[in-house]
């Protein structure tokens, strides 16, 4: 089992691309966002322009017509799209996750080969249906099965959340490898136009424009379409891992756009009275620490995870040291997301906690409390903390 | 001897989807439903009965992946011990 690593092109320019994310960002992402978040509508045009960019098929490798972009490069991207629209961010982001598990767990098959070609081609926009009603949000079981018939599969699944399902092209789908496997048994599946019936509504405090409705997924195909690892290995390996570095990556995004227009506050406060530094100035320091402890933890783990994919040693990722390693980039950027959201607007006062104003926080502070659900930091913490027994050395 | 030993920890606290009496001393234990939290547990019984401590890098699929597999490195871990 290898884990084929992507390589970026040599003439890709990734400042010349993060120069271009950071214009539609202010020409097409910010605009939309104030219209996203309060009618928790799909960012179309967000994700229309990042098509345009060709960066839906940032990280398929070069040698299939991609760009080849590597792990820190694409937590980069969600950085910077997290500055403008959270939601547009973390679509992006999920988006990536799920190409990076076929470009590491697919590659070498013909039709995966063959899809990531057209993915550059077609620009699709993939989401995934992990969870399913009754397995209490644990991912590593189904109760959903395929059933395979000669080379087709049919398949229908209960998951209570899908994000941005009814845009997508296509659904990687977890569940058991067969109806006769263990609930533990699983596979993914890359399921294409499924049709969905919704379980439910999406009108939440943040992170609203992702769509992240329930629905009953029904899809049938090739049996081609089985990523040809176990999904446990998906998840070590790929999913879980990818995950958190481009979610965490992202939530710095949303930090340091707060912190950003705290500075701005604090530099307009400074100009009224240039001779004694405004009292915010200091808070602003101290947030500043804050921020930066974010950053580099972000950047380690994800440095790491690129060193750990190009030597190529999957026994690296099964230990109980990577996985909480990973674990606790998400519990702490969680965390501190809020933390420095909550700052900034102890810097920019009313005028942060207002709506109507230049310096308002309130969408940043509401898409903030989403980090530590998505994946609940509890379930997390009580992973790591089995975890933690077995691990002698700290 | 081990081997048995291991067996009946492996079907108190391995967490199995199918019953450990169907499984050969080289059967997958992954592929019999044992998960990577459920090593740990699986992990502490036997260092319990055995009066062993498993090092961190002996905390691999490679250790864990069978009876037989588990019942070697009980033993390995056991001779360290009273070579010491």
């Amino acid at each position: 089992m290898t884990i084929a690593q992507t390589q970026s092109a040599p003439s890709v320019d990734f400042d010349g691309i993060l120069a271009d994310v950071h214009r539609i960002g202010r020409d097409v992402v910010q605009p939309a966002s104030a219209d996203v978040d309060s009618a928790a509508r799909f960012p179309a045009e967000s994700i229309n322009a990042l098509r345009e960019l060709q960066l839906l098929s940032a990280y398929v490798p070069a040698e299939l017509g991609g760009m080849g972009l590597d792990v820190v490069e694409i937590g980069r991207i969600c950085e910077a799209l997290g500055h403008y629209c959270a939601s547009s961010a973390m679509i992006f982001a999920m988006h990536q996750i799920q190409v990076a598990c076929i470009v590491h767990h697919g590659r070498g098959a013909r039709y995966f080969d063959d899809y990531l070609r057209n993915l550059v081609d077609q620009q699709y926009l993939i989401a995934s249906a992990t969870t399913e009603l009754g397995v209490g949000g644990d991912l590593r079981s189904s109760i959903c099965a395929i059933e395979v018939d000669g080379d087709r599969f049919q398949l229908t699944k209960k998951a209570p959340v899908i994000s941005y399902g009814q845009y997508a092209d296509q659904i990687l789908v977890t569940c058991r490898r067969a109806r006769d496997a263990a609930a533990t048994d699983q596979v993914a599946v890359l399921v294409q136009k499924p049709r969905l019936e919704a379980l439910s509504s999406w009108d939440t405090l943040g992170f609203r424009g992702t769509c992240s409705l329930g629905f009953v997924l029904t899809a049938d195909g090739s049996t081609e379409q089985v990523l040809p690892v176990p999904f446990d290995a998906v998840l070590s390996q790929t999913m879980h891992p990818y995950s958190h570095i481009v979610w965490s990556s992202l939530w710095l995004g949303i930090a340091a756009d707060a912190v950003t227009r705290a500075r701005a506050y604090v530099r307009g406060e400074a100009r009224k009275n240039p001779n004694l530094p405004p009292m915010s100035s200091l808070r602003l320091a101290e947030v500043d620490v804050v921020l930066n402890g974010m950053r580099n933890n972000v950047n380690a783990a994800a440095a790491d995870y690129r060193r750990l994919l190009l030597e190529n040693d999957p026994a690296a990722f099964n230990s109980f040291l990577f996985a909480t390693r990973i674990n606790n980039l998400k519990l702490a950027s969680s965390q501190l997301v809020v933390d420095i959201v909550g700052r900034a607007m102890l810097i920019c006062g009313i005028n942060g906690y207002r709506n109507d104003s230049k310096f308002t926080l309130a969408r940043h502070l509401r898409d903030a409390y989403g980090a530590a659900l998505m994946v609940n930091n509890d379930r997390i913490m009580a992973h790591n903390a089995t975890m933690l027994l077995a691990l002698k050395e700290a | 001897m081990t081997a048995q030993k291991v067996r009946e920890i492996v079907s108190q606290h391995g967490r199995l989807s199918v019953p450990v009496a169907q499984l050969p001393d080289e059967g997958d234990l992954y592929g019999a439903g044992l998960t990577s939290l459920a090593t740990v547990g699986l992990m502490l019984a036997l260092e319990e009965e055995f009066d062993v401590e498993f090092p961190d890098n002996m905390l691999s699929r490679k250790t864990f992946g069978s009876i037989a597999s588990l019942a070697s490195a009980v033993e390995e871990l056991s001779g360290r011990r009273a070579s010491v």
